[in-house]
């Protein structure tokens, strides 16, 4: 910018810094404490550390020998893969169908996305109810409609991971499948014109001309599912409470609070928060390799 | 969207593939729509009867009617205060972040200084950090300054409001620095031949011309900050301190077997969301969608 009104640059401070005094306070030093702390004995949310474990990655070790923590890093793994196939499938499928019609497009996105700005803890209750062991909506009807006898307590050790990962699932399509419609909106119509008239039918269009222009799309979805993953909490919080069951629903986030606040291990809470981020920038990064983004 | 796209489309409306694709879609939307609508008609059937028959809708001129759930739910907790403090927290997050955020996007945007790709990278990374990573050391720091845990209400609402707005500064930054973006300079440069100062030209052209970014920006921080539960699970833990996602969570733990009370209080929370949302959805998806994408 050469203009001259942006020559001086005192004004600059007035813009700058409250915006940057709070990130550096709220966001990078806690972001750095946090990495001390894992290496620090706290045994109070509110208390001053002890000093440094003694040795002083004793929680770094510790973390391979908590079956709670394998069970949650498992079970985050289980969420990330599951919210990659599903949520990004499912997504993908509904933006294809919905780029292809002519009425209501709109309809179905407002209701698609609808689940996004609902607090993921009405959504737990809700699907509390919906899962209800005795008289749960799901219960209801599969003995309703589909002759079950008995019913189906979906937070036992064969059910939990599907009842902890289906609203999750839910919640989320209608989040990619905005990103996969806008991405199909982007393509330029002439190809699609062109293969129309050499005899391409919808579904070769699709899988030769749709799925291709839209993979960096798909990418940035990809990157956004694994980070996401790791940020879950809401919803598993209050349907699964302290890890039902038996400790077996535990996930990252999860875990993070039950150690930091219902345990007051702090220390320990913090490491964990550690593995959360390291998990994240790891495998986005080895996505990134894998998928590289390609210019067209 | 989507109409006139190619010709094709227009021959073979009616063809299998268009009918397979609205059946698809319809079922998807069903399971978007149908448990609100069971939980909206059973909290407002009698106890009891929502085990039994909950397909059933409950007007008002039958016996399975009542509206016991909601005077239940208004009675045992203060549903009324939980809005306020929601009110309250989402309103102030919301304004400091339009404030401190239109004024760093437009200084990034509009002046060249050294460090500024810098200072840009720092954002950006900024936004990576998940809530789990901070807050530890947030909570730690503001009981030593005395305003967390300290059971006075507009501290606790105070410690809760200053890392939300840290939170969303980022992702708000980046969204208006790409609307500033695109500003021509021409009608700063007429304004400062005028004789304006450069926050009569932020205040006077730039905040007018970038109103819609600026909505998408206060709708999303308001949303996030009005849903989230895991802050406010630590800094708010008085009774007198909840708000409507953490009287939520409390009912869910302990509403026990009266389920009935439960989906009155899901309505209760979802009906002001969803008028919101039916009143400014565009704005919503594509600030949502902008926001992540360039996370």
């Amino acid at each position: 910018m050469s203009s001259t009104i942006y020559k001086n640059k005192l004004p600059l401070i007035i813009f700058l810094v409250p915006a940057l005094i709070l990130m550096t306070i709220f966001l990078y030093y806690p972001f750095i404490m946090n990495i001390f702390n894992s290496f620090s004995d706290i045994s109070g949310l509110g208390t001053a550390a002890k000093g440094l474990n003694d040795p002083w990655f004793k929680n770094y070790i510790r973390l391979f020998q908590d079956p709670n923590m394998i069970t949650a890093v498992k079970n985050t793994m289980i969420l990330m893969l599951s919210t990659i196939i599903f949520q990004v499938g499912i997504a993908l499928l509904l933006a294809i169908f919905v780029d292809s019609i002519k009425v209501g497009s709109q309809f179905f996105r407002t209701v698609y996305f609808f689940p996004l700005v609902i607090s993921a803890t009405a959504l737990g209750l809700l699907f509390n109810l919906v899962f209800l062991y005795d008289g749960g909506m799901l219960n209801q009807i599969l003995q309703k409609f589909f002759g079950f006898t008995q019913n189906i307590d979906w937070k036992d050790e064969n059910h939990f991971m599907l009842t902890m990962l289906s609203p999750v699932m839910w919640q989320y399509v209608g989040f990619y499948f905005v990103i996969i419609v806008t991405g199909l909106s982007n393509i330029p119509q002439e190809i699609f014109e062109a293969a129309s008239l050499d005899g391409a039918g919808f579904w070769k269009r699709t899988y030769y001309i749709s799925l291709p222009m839209i993979r960096n799309v798909l990418i940035t979805c990809l990157i956004l599912a694994i980070t996401g993953a790791l940020k879950v909490f809401d919803l598993p919080w209050v349907m699964m409470g302290s890890g039902i069951p038996m400790d077996e629903s535990w996930l990252t986030g999860t875990y993070m609070y039950n150690q930091t606040f219902l345990r007051s291990d702090v220390d320990y809470g913090s490491t964990i928060a550690v593995v959360i981020v390291i998990l994240g920038v790891v495998i986005s990064q080895i996505a990134n390799k894998i998928f590289k983004e390609k210019e067209y | 969207m989507g109409n006139k796209r190619f010709s094709s489309k227009r021959i073979h409306s009616y063809s299998f593939t268009t009918l397979f694709s609205y059946t698809v879609l319809t079922i998807w939307a069903i399971t978007t729509i149908y448990p609100f609508v069971w939980v909206l008609i059973n909290s407002f059937r009698v106890k009891g009867q929502i085990r039994s028959d909950s397909f059933s809708i409950p007007w008002p001129w039958l016996d399975s009617f009542t509206l016991d759930n909601y005077s239940t739910a208004f009675e045992r907790s203060n549903v009324f205060r939980a809005y306020g403090n929601s009110l309250i927290i989402s309103i102030v997050v919301t304004l400091f972040v339009s404030l401190f955020a239109g004024f760093a996007a437009y200084g990034l945007v509009r002046y060249s200084f050294k460090g500024k790709e810098i200072l840009h990278s720092f954002i950006i990374a900024s936004m990576m950090f998940p809530v789990f990573s901070t807050i530890i050391p947030v909570y730690r720091m503001e009981v030593h300054w005395g305003i967390a845990s300290t059971g006075k209400l507009p501290l606790s609402l105070l410690s809760t409001i200053l890392p939300q707005i840290a939170g969303n500064l980022s992702f708000a930054i980046v969204v208006l620095m790409g609307f500033i973006q695109s500003i021509p300079i021409d009608l700063e440069e007429s304004a400062f031949i005028d004789g304006c100062n450069v926050f009569q030209i932020y205040f006077r052209i730039i905040l007018p011309v970038a109103k819609p970014s600026f909505a998408t920006v206060a709708i999303f921080t308001f949303l996030w900050s009005y849903n989230d539960l895991f802050t406010q699970m630590f800094f708010l833990r008085r009774p007198k301190e909840r708000t409507i996602t953490l009287l939520l969570n409390e009912i869910n733990s302990q509403a026990g077997v009266n389920y009935g009370l439960m989906a009155a209080a899901v309505v209760i929370v979802v009906v002001p969301v969803l008028i919101v949302y039916v009143l400014l959805q565009k704005n919503i998806i594509k600030g949502m969608v902008a926001g992540a994408i360039k996370g």
